[in-house]
């Protein structure tokens, strides 16, 4: 099995996304850095649209994600509901 | 030479204020956490006020709902004062393009003459309903307990106001001033509007603000906006009248956007406790009778022979969506 990560910017925004990312994936562990918090995990990850309204109580559009991105690593996979990274292989 | 780039990570001593980590435990909180939680005033009130000498100015014993923790009755919107204003100001502007486009092409003479008249009998007269909507939802604010619940209301009572221009603004694109005029004397003596009126001025007078908020916010408007924003502009679209659906675009969002925050309210406020539970249930029936009879002549003038149809059907919504918050109705 190989890693997944994705990092974002440590801000109020990231905040619930970094939440919803965390209780969604138990297995996922996260790494806080100066202004970036990265979050790794074993195989996949996956981000979900309606965990992330459900904490921020507006809907969402998981393309926001992308304004508060630094980087990942894994093969995406993205429709309008989910946001998943996993090595397919 | 070689020059090391370091990063040094500066924990911070404290996450947030004292009064949210009473509540949370320290980390850090939301803005919303930050202008909500932990900050309603409870104690070095000095005087009792003089206009209500039993009670303490901000006193829990002013509704006959009570509840344990009143900060459970949070808004599910988390509307602080910046989310609240940037959320209104976006939709103020797309209604504001409607209304500009509907001005520049001169949209409002292309509506039929019957559905202009069915909208300047019965939308425009309903910014005088609103205006109670604010009275009633700024008395909460006023006098209500928990900052969770009395920031919403002043929001919600501030977009009663709103909804109160956007219906002045639909009577002067369809017919000018002379329209605000023929709408203040329909509510003033009209025959259809008598019972709504009186409705209106009887949640005026009341004094338990948790019971306002259950005839206003819950029955009053669970009632007449799906009946105006739902039932009626269809009726609008489907006979050639877009453009007055695209000028009550606003209440049609915001109506859908404020329930979900009163069916949390009521929920909440339900799964307290039995009594509460009963009380809102008893609540709920009186007022249901009575804003029904209100709507009735509306409706008529409204969807003229299927108006019973539709009471009908918007009461049994109504009672499934009472039913799914828990209560006995």
């Amino acid at each position: 099995m190989s890693t997944v990560f994705i990092a974002f910017q440590t801000n109020e925004d990231t905040r619930p996304i970094v939440e919803s990312i965390l209780a969604d994936n138990p297995h996922a562990v996260l790494d806080e850095q100066p202004a970036m918090v990265k979050i790794n995990a074993e195989g996949s990850l996956v981000i979900k649209r309606e965990s992330i309204e459900e904490r921020i109580g507006r809907d969402f559009d998981l393309q926001e994600l992308q304004v508060n991105l630094i980087t990942l690593s894994g093969y995406l996979d993205e429709d309008d509901d989910q946001f998943t990274l996993a090595w397919k292989n | 030479m070689q020059i090391d780039l370091r990063t040094v990570a500066i924990k911070p001593l404290r996450q947030t204020f004292d009064h949210l980590v009473e509540r949370f435990g320290d980390k850090p909180a939301s803005r919303y956490q930050e202008g909500s939680y932990n900050i309603q005033q409870e104690s070095i009130f000095h005087y009792r006020p003089s206009w209500d000498a039993d009670r303490v100015l901000f006193d829990k014993k002013r509704t006959k709902i009570q509840m344990k923790d009143w900060y459970a009755l949070k808004d599910p919107r988390q509307f602080y004062y910046g989310a609240y204003t940037i959320a209104r100001a976006r939709q103020q502007d797309a209604a504001e393009s409607s209304f500009d486009m509907i001005e520049d092409r001169g949209l409002a003479e292309l509506i039929p003459a019957d559905l202009k008249q069915i909208a300047l009998d019965v939308l425009v007269p309903m910014r005088h309903v609103e205006w109670g909507g604010n009275m009633g939802n700024s008395y909460i604010a006023a006098y209500g307990y928990g900052t969770v619940i009395t920031q919403p209301c002043l929001y919600h009572a501030m977009d009663h106001l709103g909804v109160a221009q956007y219906l002045t603004r639909i009577g002067l694109v369809l017919d000018g001033p002379e329209a605000l005029d023929a709408a203040k004397e329909a509510w003033m003596s009209g025959a259809t509007w008598q019972p709504m009126r009186r409705h209106v001025e009887n949640l005026l007078v009341l004094d338990d603000w948790f019971e306002i908020f259950v005839a206003q916010n819950l029955v009053l408007e669970g009632l007449l906006n799906p009946m105006l924003y739902d039932y009626l502009d269809a009726e609008f679209s489907a006979n050639g009248g877009t453009a007055i659906s695209m000028m009550t675009r606003f209440m049609g969002e915001w109506s859908a956007e404020t329930a979900k925050w009163i069916d949390a309210q009521i929920k909440v406020a339900a799964a307290e406790s039995p009594e509460n539970k009963d009380q809102l249930s008893a609540w709920v029936t009186q007022y249901r009778a009575a804003t029904l009879e209100a709507l009735a002549p509306i409706a008529k003038r409204a969807f003229g022979d299927k108006a019973d149809d539709l009471l009908a059907e918007l009461t049994s919504e109504f009672n499934a969506r009472c039913a799914k918050l828990g209560l006995a109705v």
